[in-house]
């Protein structure tokens, strides 16, 4: 496959940044989107420039690091998947593929297609922590929880905290993230004792960081690499007015 | 403490844009019902403009009722107002900087239009109230106090005012569509996903109003209603 880039190429937060067009050849349709970027990375290296920086790790759609607008998309256009595990069948010999990073006054760009995710990190980190007892492995059937109510808490678990929400919404809003955060502990017992407080300081920290509203366009749960329901948003909403109201 | 907790986040200025939404669509919901009784002639009509003036007799006296449900309704108005601008605002500002391409996934024309549709709803109403209740005399050619039935004859027959009013009809229709279905999605009330009784209830009702005060002008115009 021969492929035409706009690359969104950035120097460091402070410089204005542009796109700049580059061509890759040779592209096998069963490499992944950030394989092709590695063939790009090399042959930039091999000419004295400067690569391509974008964000990776686990490289099989669990970790949450990696994300980038792929033509408008974050992620790009596959459904509950992340940018790693796109593969290049996806796309047409000759498209030209345009790559910004995810945009968000919360996000800053640090490099090219790498943004700054720590307001994620620190709306976590206000949540708290949930009293268990430390030691040894509890007894497994100590504490019962309906199979409805695992399965529930684990769909909002499966968040990565990636930013494609964020990235995604209109709003540039993380709704989402925080909703899916909030939910997995306090829709479990062991979540129950800090619940109201969890709610009400991570919302605390998300309007701090300066996240948009919510405007339900479900422009989040499009993009979610694990399809997280906006359903958990309504959850969120509830459990607002139940944490300050009970 | 807590209500004034409550309206400083977006999420509690959500939850009352919703509430004020239910408020005001029950409003126009009734208020649409009520002028469908112009197609039983001049006499039903007018007698039932009327009648909202004794509504809740012998507990409420003359037009009492008639205030309350003012007072509710603009202050319901001014408070969706407000907590549209400001969740807006708050919106606006956390993406200072545009993407380049955009391509949203499943967002539709009834949600992106939301907040320029409440701003032509809002000039219609006014534009509504001065033609209809206080009968400016720049907004009607021929306003007579109390004759409901002939100020809605005579105002309709422009056809460019009834055009007016088919527009905003559909504006408004277009705004509940999407408010009907997000005010449930705000205040916590889920459905499921594949049967979404809130999308249909949304369209029921924004279908219903808007297609019940279009036939209006349309009847007017076709001299159905004369």
């Amino acid at each position: 496959m021969k492929l035409k880039l706009k690359i969104w190429r950035q120097k460091n937060s402070s410089s204005p940044g542009q796109f700049v067009d580059y061509t890759v050849d040779n592209i096998s349709p069963d490499m992944s989107f950030l394989e092709m970027l590695d063939v790009l990375n090399e042959r930039l290296i091999e000419e004295g420039k400067d690569p391509v920086a974008f964000d990776h790790d686990c490289r099989e759609g669990i970790c949450g690091t990696c994300g980038m607008m792929i033509n408008g998309v974050a992620h790009g256009p596959l459904p509950g998947t992340t940018t790693c595990q796109l593969h290049m069948r996806h796309f047409k010999d000759g498209d030209t593929i345009v790559i910004e990073p995810f945009r968000a006054d919360t996000f800053p760009v640090i490099k090219d297609l790498i943004v700054n995710r720590n307001a994620f990190d620190r709306i976590i980190k206000a949540g708290g922590y949930i009293s268990v007892n430390t030691g040894s492995a509890p007894e497994a059937n100590s504490t019962r929880v309906a199979k409805s109510i695992a399965d529930t808490a684990f769909e909002a678990a499966a968040c990565i905290g990636c930013g494609a929400c964020v990235a995604q919404c209109p709003n540039a809003s993380a709704s989402l993230f925080v909703a899916a955060k909030i939910a997995h502990l306090n829709i479990l017992p062991h979540g129950q004792p800090e619940r109201r407080q969890r709610t009400i300081q991570m919302i605390n920290q998300m309007i701090e960081e300066g996240f948009g509203s919510c405007s339900n366009f479900r422009e989040c749960e499009a993009v979610c690499p694990k399809e997280i329901s906006v359903d958990f948003i309504a959850f969120l909403n509830k459990e607002f007015i139940k944490s300050i109201w009970k | 403490m807590k209500i004034s907790y409550f309206y400083s986040t977006p999420i509690g200025k959500k939850i009352v844009m919703a509430v004020t939404g239910i408020i005001l669509f029950i409003f126009v919901l009734f208020h649409m019902l009520g002028n469908l009784i112009i197609y039983s002639g001049p006499e039903r009509y007018n007698g039932y403009a009327e009648h909202l003036r004794k509504l809740g007799e012998p507990f409420l006296g003359e037009n009492q009722f008639l205030w309350i449900a003012r007072t509710v309704l603009l202050i319901a108005l001014i408070l969706h107002i407000h907590s549209a601008w400001a969740v807006s605002k708050t919106s606006w500002d956390a993406r200072k900087k545009p993407y380049h391409v955009y391509s949203p996934v499943q967002l539709d024309y009834a949600a992106r239009t939301m907040k320029i549709g409440g701003v032509i709803i809002l000039l219609f109403v006014i534009y509504h109230l001065a033609h209809f209740t206080f009968g400016f005399s720049w907004a009607h050619p021929n306003f007579i106090k109390g004759d409901v039935y002939h100020n809605v004859v005579v105002g309709f027959s422009v056809w460019w005012v009834s055009a007016i009013y088919i527009v905003a009809q559909l504006a408004l229709a277009m705004h509940l569509y999407h408010g009907l279905w997000s005010l449930f999605q705000t205040i916590g009330i889920t459905a499921n996903k594949k049967r979404d009784w809130r999308r249909n209830f949304a369209i029921l009702f924004a279908l219903l109003i808007a297609i019940g005060n279009i036939s209006i002008p349309i009847s007017v115009l076709l001299g159905i209603v004369k």
